[in-house]
């Protein structure tokens, strides 16, 4: 089993889960992260320009049975812009995963097959 | 025809107006400032209105439009319950000036904001609201040496008697506090520490401008009979006018300097045309309103960058450069634009020289008491939170609440 952790552009988001959706992701988490590093844009505020310090991304977070997916086509095809600070996806191994309404574990708790 | 009862009727109207510009002041510095600030800067703006009520129908009334004493202030009266009618019902009168009071009192909180402490605003709320504003006011309105000039000095509804005072007093307050934690880099760098809500700061500035047909229009002190009819209808579109071109003209310099048309100098631009109009709303063409408005929206950004990078002077919602600036420009503009007097009119230059003096003396005044102030609160009761509670907020180590809870 892995778990998934991907961040990507706000502005991508919807093609993300469009993406997740077909691939037979329905249900995942996701939050609002900030994210530290490249930025491209400058703003100017009262007269000043200046560069954030942080860009706001869009952390999403699912878990998935071993070899269910090519997570990086996924993410490719659906969550870059092709600019810089498109950002990462992290996969992990997961020892368990229980589902807590029936109490099942391993692949059986992953949600949603 | 006997017109108190409408003439009444049209100042208290416009006092509720200027009241409720107290709600703009307190959504402007609210928005321009960070949210870890924000029950502080609203705080400051609820009992400066609320003190300077108190203290300016105590005492600050009577200094400003009691008899005269030697041009300089009028004849203390404390708690004077005055019934009479002169015009219009004295305590129409009264409450209309007690709310133009106020709105010099809250200028200041928005040049010192983020940093001072809330127990030393008050103390300062207290000395504007019963010295320096009506003495101030006296000078020009209460019958005092500005109004007695050979050529009187001319500021119809308070370009430099309301606004200028509260931001010349700013000025002094941010000068003695010094810049927000963080704003100047040790390198020299100047820092941005952006608003937290411009949604908020917005509002705050369509409300000021609204409360402003009050503030120009409610300076007529009438409405009845065709002249004040005519003229409270001319001080309501030259108001108008004025703020639209400072809104365009901040907007498309930012937009050349900047790339992009920035919304927070926009503001400030609307309402440095709303101050600078304000002097002579009453003397002035449509026209000259445009370009007064113009001149305002232009020297907004220019001096808001000058304060801010030249003479690092923090002023998170460039409030001297919106009341102080704007304030005395209007205030001097007016010699060149009045129909009655302007240079531009053939009116000569006496009643330039007039503003001049005027702007000047008001300046100095409200400097001097400004700077005596603020230092003397520095060396008793501290002016200045502690930099951990800066780093902090306001809200959370002055107040124990928080503006935004989750």
């Amino acid at each position: 089993m892995k778990k998934v952790e991907a961040t990507v552009r706000k502005t991508k988001f919807r093609e993300v889960k469009k993406a997740l959706v077909n691939a037979g992701i329905e249900n995942f988490s996701y939050w609002l992260v900030r994210n530290v590093g490249e930025t491209s844009e400058k703003r100017v505020y009262r007269g000043v320009e200046y560069e954030p310090t942080a860009a706001e991304r869009i952390c999403v977070t699912f878990a998935i049975k071993d070899n269910q997916l090519n997570v990086l086509e996924l993410f490719t095809e659906s969550g870059i812009t092709g600019e810089a600070a498109d950002s990462q996806v992290l996969i992990y191994d997961v020892k368990d995963v229980y589902k807590l309404v029936t109490k099942d574990g391993k692949d059986k708790a992953i949600r949603k097959m | 025809m006997e017109t108190i009862s409408i003439d009444t009727l049209w100042v208290l109207v416009a006092a509720v107006l200027v009241m409720l510009m107290q709600a703009g002041f307190a959504m402007v510095e609210s928005g321009f400032t960070r949210g870890k600030n924000s029950i502080n800067i609203l705080m400051k703006n609820l009992i400066d209105f609320s003190m300077g009520s108190l203290i300016f129908y105590i005492v600050g009334y009577k200094l400003m439009f009691g008899t005269d004493i030697a041009g300089l202030f009028g004849k203390p009266v404390l708690f004077d319950n005055d019934n009479g009618v002169d015009g219009i019902a004295n305590k129409a009168s009264l409450i209309f000036q007690t709310v133009f009071a106020a709105t010099a009192a809250t200028i200041v909180s928005g040049a010192i904001a983020e940093r001072t402490k809330f127990s030393t605003y008050i103390f300062f709320t207290v000395i504007i609201t019963a010295i320096i504003y009506p003495v101030a006011g006296h000078w020009v309105w209460g019958g005092g040496w500005l109004s007695t000039l050979s050529t009187p000095f001319h500021d119809f509804a308070g370009s430099t008697v309301v606004h200028s005072v509260g931001a010349w007093v700013g000025l002094a307050g941010a000068i003695v506090l010094g810049p927000r934690i963080g704003k100047y880099g040790k390198d020299g760098k100047v820092n941005v520490i952006p608003g937290h809500n411009l949604t908020i700061g917005a509002l705050g500035v369509f409300i000021l401008w609204f409360g402003w047909f009050g503030f120009n229009g409610g300076s007529q002190l009438a409405i009845g009979g065709t002249d004040n009819a005519i003229a409270v209808s001319s001080i309501f579109v030259n108001t108008n006018l004025s703020a639209a071109a400072g809104a365009l003209a901040a907007m498309t310099v930012t937009w050349m300097r900047h790339k992009k048309p920035g919304l927070s100098l926009s503001l400030n631009g609307a309402l440095a045309g709303l101050v600078a109009i304000t002097a002579g709303c009453d003397i002035v063409t449509p026209e000259a309103s445009i370009l007064i408005g113009l001149i305002a929206g232009v020297v907004l950004v220019f001096s808001v960058e000058l304060f801010d990078k030249v003479f690092r002077i923090d002023d998170p919602v460039g409030a001297i450069s919106v009341h102080g600036i704007n304030g005395a420009l209007g205030t001097i503009l007016v010699g060149f634009f009045a129909i009655d007097g302007g240079l531009f009119y053939g009116g000569g230059i006496s009643l330039l020289i007039s503003q001049l003096i005027g702007v000047l003396a008001v300046a100095a005044w409200s400097l001097t008491m400004g700077f005596a102030l603020f230092f003397t609160l520095k060396k008793t009761v501290g002016l200045r939170v502690t930099a951990r509670e800066e780093h902090i907020g306001l809200d959370i180590t002055e107040h124990g609440e928080s503006a935004y809870n989750l």
